[in-house]
């Protein structure tokens, strides 16, 4: 691939971001931020959790299996956490996913972890902003192409039945 | 009335799954008086030629392990359900993926690289690799194709039921079969064990603290074990949280931690992602440092969480970089 190439497909390429913002700090901050109308990247769909240490492990990987180039976690600062210790759940979850995802291939500005404090709504922008211009550079996250069965799997999945046959994923994008 | 015929077939997997029958013992004759063994190569003298010449659904249970990972195996899974009633998973492999999984980290040209010319055990010859056709003075040979990607076995052909565990435990497979001569199966999809976590039935659960506090992960031949003090509490990486239960503990009565063999809960999506959580959980560190220290006790963190079941999890396997015109042709 020429380098030419690279930069016009990396103009045409817009990030999916997943964010999972904790109700009390980051969500707030991202409310913040539109109330004062500051700009940013709209690259990041957001999905508000009580708290960052609500995050399940399963959400980044099922947001990265399903389409999305990278997962924003923002959870209230160390010693901050609404519920006291969430926020710790959340990082010790972080730090050892992000490294099984590394052997996976996955690269670690993919999965991204902030502390974002209620009144710090241009930490948001700033963070968006940094993220959707790091996978940009990335470039799309490419799994590989499932074979066809899996799609009828997934259907089958989500008409209720039990674990492995759910564990089967639709294609990536 | 004749008596129904049963089918035992392997893909990619070791042996250990049909040890597990053999592991019924006397058991099986009565298995033996109530079905008929209509197909087991590895124990019996049966050619698939045998079981094309049975018209579809002739089998009522066929018990498939291994993993799916060649063309062969392809062909045999769909040959196995189209001749059966009722097609069960056996076996972590051929239910999650299984050991076989992990070279979803790696692919075909990787492995064939490795296995037939940098391994040490390969003297550097003349760089012969398996070919799928080969053409001899005879007429040509014909090897099954192999595959990037290795899956489990209801990603390739629909599955009735799972029967989990590495391999799975006798009063599993004593159970499965009483249940299916009863005619008593519960719904399609299941998997035929307890759907609680191990730690429910785990001999040490009294000495399990109310918060676990890890302050390093220690490796079985590290340390001297205390036998009766929960695994975790001695900061073993034990997977009982996050596993589904039926073995009776097997491993942990020989004071070993649990590897995970039986996979998830049924509410459980991915295995490795959800027992990452747990272990997470119960650490000890609230710094990045710290914790990033503590994580340096997780020596291989995909082996140790997906060792069984990486080709079931949410990303499948490790991502490959992007090959331009390929992409469509890799399975």
């Amino acid at each position: 691939m020429s380098e030419t190439t690279v930069g016009a497909e990396t103009k045409a390429f817009q990030p999916r971001i997943v964010a999972f913002f904790c109700n009390w700090c980051t969500y707030t901050a991202a409310d913040l931020a539109g109330t004062a109308r500051m700009t940013h990247a709209p690259n990041a769909r957001v999905i508000r959790l009580m708290c960052s240490g609500r995050l399940d492990p399963q959400f980044v990987v099922s947001a990265l299996s399903r389409g999305a180039d990278g997962v924003l976690i923002g959870g209230c600062h160390p010693g901050d956490c609404h519920y006291q210790e969430g926020n710790y759940k959340a990082l010790r979850r972080v730090v050892l996913l992000k490294r099984l995802l590394a052997t996976l291939g996955i690269e670690g500005e993919r999965v991204r972890l902030e502390w974002i404090s209620a009144s710090e709504g241009d930490r948001v922008q700033r963070v968006m902003n940094e993220m959707a211009e790091d996978l940009r550079r990335l470039g799309p996250l490419r799994l590989s192409e499932p074979p066809a069965l899996f799609h009828a799997l997934a259907a089958h999945a989500a008409d209720g039945a039990d674990a492995p046959v759910a564990a089967v994923t639709e294609a990536a994008s | 009335m004749s008596k129904p015929k049963v089918g035992f077939y392997w893909c990619a997997s070791c042996g250990g799954c049909e040890e597990a029958v053999v592991d019924l013992a006397e058991e099986i004759l009565g298995v033996v008086e109530a079905v008929e063994i209509a197909f087991w190569p590895v124990a019996m003298d049966f050619k698939r030629a045998d079981v094309e010449a049975m018209r579809d659904g002739e089998l009522a249970v066929t018990f498939l392990n291994g993993a799916i990972r060649t063309s062969e195996q392809e062909e045999m899974a769909e040959l196995m359900r189209r001749k059966s009633q009722v097609l069960i998973a056996f076996g972590s492999c051929s239910h999650l993926g299984g050991v076989p999984g992990l070279a979803n980290l790696f692919d075909k040209e990787a492995i064939f690289e490795n296995d037939y010319r940098t391994v040490p055990s390969v003297a550097d010859g003349d760089g012969t690799r398996p070919l799928e056709e080969t053409k001899v003075r005879e007429g040509t040979l014909h090897l099954p194709a192999f595959r990037d990607t290795v899956r489990t076995l209801d990603q390739t052909v629909e599955v009735d039921y799972y029967l989990p565990g590495c391999p799975p435990p006798v009063r599993l497979v004593r159970e499965a079969l009483a249940a299916i001569l009863a005619g008593k199966l519960p719904p399609k999809g299941a998997v035929l064990a307890p759907d609680v976590a191990l730690c429910d039935e785990c001999p040490r659960k009294p000495s399990k603290p109310d918060k676990l506090l890890i302050k390093e992960f220690k490796r079985p031949h590290q340390i001297t074990l205390d036998p009766e003090e929960c695994l975790l509490a001695q900061g073993l990486l034990c997977l009982g949280p996050a596993t589904r239960s039926g073995c009776d503990a097997a491993c942990i009565s020989a004071n070993m931690p649990c590897t995970g063999c039986l996979g998830p809960t049924g509410r459980v999506r991915d295995y490795g992602a959800k027992a990452l959580s747990a272990i997470a959980s119960g650490l000890d560190a609230n710094v990045e440092e710290e914790i990033a220290a503590l994580m340096d006790g997780v020596v291989d963190p995909v082996g140790t969480f997906y060792r069984y079941s990486l080709p079931a999890s949410l990303m499948r396997r490790k991502v490959r970089p992007a090959v331009e015109g390929k992409e469509g042709e890799r399975t």
